[in-house]
């Protein structure tokens, strides 16, 4: 589904990502964990065509893509989930999954796909009049995962979900991450919570400074000396 | 929101009103004109035009929250490429009817080729490179006398051709069974048509899909591209659609003077078209429209301002110029502070400006 080669990314001179490779499979939950700074967050954006990649191959569904801009590749079913959410605040929770729903036509389809991430988070159903910066953080989160189904992804990336919530909201993100996962939409997930992430994951990649350090099964990873010492507190 | 187009809804005491306004329309010229005199129907000739450039500049401004200083300068364009192709400057007498869509077109160019260098700016540094093409292009007129005359330089244009259809020219008077109807009436009737167009246009692209990825790259436009906005020709095309209304404008302008001179398109200018957004509600196609008429008429009114003061107190102690802008500034002073949203906010203003979300929004972040 979404294979990177030697993908190097850098802001002026400093070399933010320098030349990893990683794959995503159909239908996996792939997650991608690591320190602040490692690069997992450029990483994400540089899939999401927000950055251009300095060098490196990105290769999504059999097409090329590190030279395609982010309303291509939304139209293209890859789909971004922002860091720190990125929800329209002036706008109500309604008019925020329109807008996620700007590149398609059918409006049935749109319509039912409302209803459908309504029926995933039914407390953005309660609350779909009201303005999305008077959302909890949590319920803001949801929007912004909510938000982006709506562009219906084939392939979702999510770039720190437990971000500054509160541990029972982190915990009920996760769960729909798996549902979300369940429901066939595979997914590339960047955390700092790196327990978490493992546990709900099929496989896992560990940054360090731009690079990839460890890969493997997201259960060898959590079991791994290494991983636990660095990231899992141990 | 689309309910205000759907004719077949419309009751018959709504369908009096619209009969009503229509009717107030067609004869407030030569109500004023027989009540405050012609001068204040060239003043309502004015405002129409200013209408039409606030918004446009709303579309910049309200709509994609582009912070455009220079703003004047589309309107200098219209009225340039107008003024050169229907004048003596040389010898060219094109009919308005070409003009008008050509200097839309010469405006929308100007406005994309001065839009893509900013399309990376924010904010403040949005607004002073805007303010720089702004001066640009006056200071571009005031010297392109020289070697080649092609502007006449300060000199400005002079003798421009009067709007003229068919044969009818809106420079003479006609007597129409008995009603005058005198130039500044004429061109009351074409202007409001103008900016009854523009608010219909207006009001339309706020409802459109393109005006709802306006607000998405107002609101945060990195949000607004993972939604698949194409965010560069989205906002080019609102420098395009602002500068396009600025060019009419500003033909019409050039028409209607018969003389331009760079003087007219100076920073200032640009200033009190986005005092009129923002006084009568950025984003809201009705405030803006208030505020263009106010900020119009309200002046002008200060003018009499002397002769008053001439006949209560003996002395003129205050000119009428000085006290003009002083209680402008004053009375943008109290605005911000009684109403910070505009004498008629949008909806998405008003929520942000409002204080009955604070409690919610303190809450939430808690």
């Amino acid at each position: 589904m979404l294979e990177v080669t030697g993908l190097k990314v850098s802001y002026g001179g400093i070399n933010a990502v320098k030349g990893i490779d990683f794959r995503v499979g159909p239908g996996e939950l792939v997650t991608l964990i690591g320190a602040n700074g490692a690069g997992k967050t450029t990483t994400l954006k540089t899939l999401a065509g927000l950055l251009r990649p300095a060098a490196g191959r990105i290769c999504y569904d059999g097409r090329e893509i590190h030279a395609a801009p982010s309303y291509q590749l939304v139209r293209l079913g890859l789909a971004l989930v922002p860091e720190g959410r990125g929800v329209f605040s002036r706008l109500s929770v309604e008019e925020n999954l329109a807008l996620g729903a700007y590149c398609r036509n059918d409006r049935a389809g749109v319509g039912a796909d409302r209803e459908r991430v309504y029926g995933l988070f039914p407390r953005l159903a309660e609350r779909r009049g009201q303005l999305a910066g008077t959302l909890s953080g949590g319920e803001q989160q949801m929007l912004a995962i909510g938000r982006a189904l709506m562009s219906r992804p084939r392939l979702l990336l999510l770039d720190e979900p437990s971000m500054g919530l509160a541990p029972i909201m982190v915990t009920r993100i996760f769960e729909t991450i798996r549902t979300i996962a369940a429901e066939g939409v595979t997914l590339l997930l960047v955390e700092q919570n790196a327990r978490l992430a493992l546990e709900i994951s099929d496989r896992g990649y560990v940054m360090e400074s731009g690079a990839i350090a460890l890969a493997g099964n997201a259960a060898a990873l959590l079991n791994n000396p290494q991983v636990r010492h660095a990231y899992l507190g141990e | 929101m689309f309910g205000r187009f759907d004719i077949s809804r419309r009751s018959a005491a709504g369908w009096i009103g619209i009969a009503l306004v229509v009717l107030a329309l067609l004869l407030l010229p030569f109500v004023v004109d027989a009540t405050l005199g012609r001068a204040w129907v060239r003043i309502i000739d004015v405002a129409l035009l200013f209408i039409m450039l606030a918004l446009g500049l709303n579309i910049v401004v309200g709509f994609a929250g582009l912070l455009d200083l220079g703003y004047i300068a589309f309107f200098a364009v219209g009225a340039y490429s107008y003024a050169l192709l229907a004048s003596p400057q040389f010898g060219i007498h094109w009919p308005f009817l070409a003009l008008l869509p050509l200097g839309a077109l010469v405006a929308a160019t100007f406005g994309v080729l001065l839009g893509a260098p900013t399309l990376r700016l924010r904010g403040d540094y949005l607004a002073i490179v805007t303010l720089g093409f702004g001066e640009i292009i006056r200071i571009l007129l005031n010297n392109l006398n020289r070697p080649v005359n092609i502007t006449n330089g300060p000199q400005g244009i002079t003798l421009i051709d009067p709007l003229q259809v068919g044969g009818f020219s809106l420079s003479r008077t006609h007597d129409l069974a008995g009603l005058i109807i005198a130039p500044v009436h004429s061109y009351y009737f074409v202007f409001l048509a103008c900016a009854l167009v523009s608010i219909f246009i207006s009001l339309r692209l706020e409802d459109s899909r393109i005006g709802r990825a306006w607000i998405a790259i107002r609101e945060d436009e990195l949000a607004a591209a993972a939604m698949g906005i194409n965010t560069r020709n989205v906002k080019l095309l609102a420098f395009a659609m602002g500068a396009t209304f600025g060019g009419i404008a500003g033909g019409l302008f050039a028409s209607f003077q018969g003389f331009i001179s760079p003087e007219s398109f100076a920073l200032l200018d640009s200033i009190m078209v986005l005092c009129m957004v923002v006084l009568g509600g950025m984003g809201n196609v009705g405030g803006v429209v208030l505020g263009a008429i106010l900020l119009t008429a309200l002046p002008e009114a200060l003018r009499y301002i002397g002769p008053l003061q001439q006949r209560w107190l003996g002395e003129v102690y205050v000119e009428p110029s000085d006290l003009r802008m002083l209680l402008f500034g004053l009375a943008l002073v109290l605005m911000m502070l009684f109403r910070p949203a505009g004498l008629w906010p949008s909806s998405i203003r008003r929520r942000e400006l409002s204080d009955e979300d604070e409690p919610r929004a303190e809450q939430a972040r808690a």
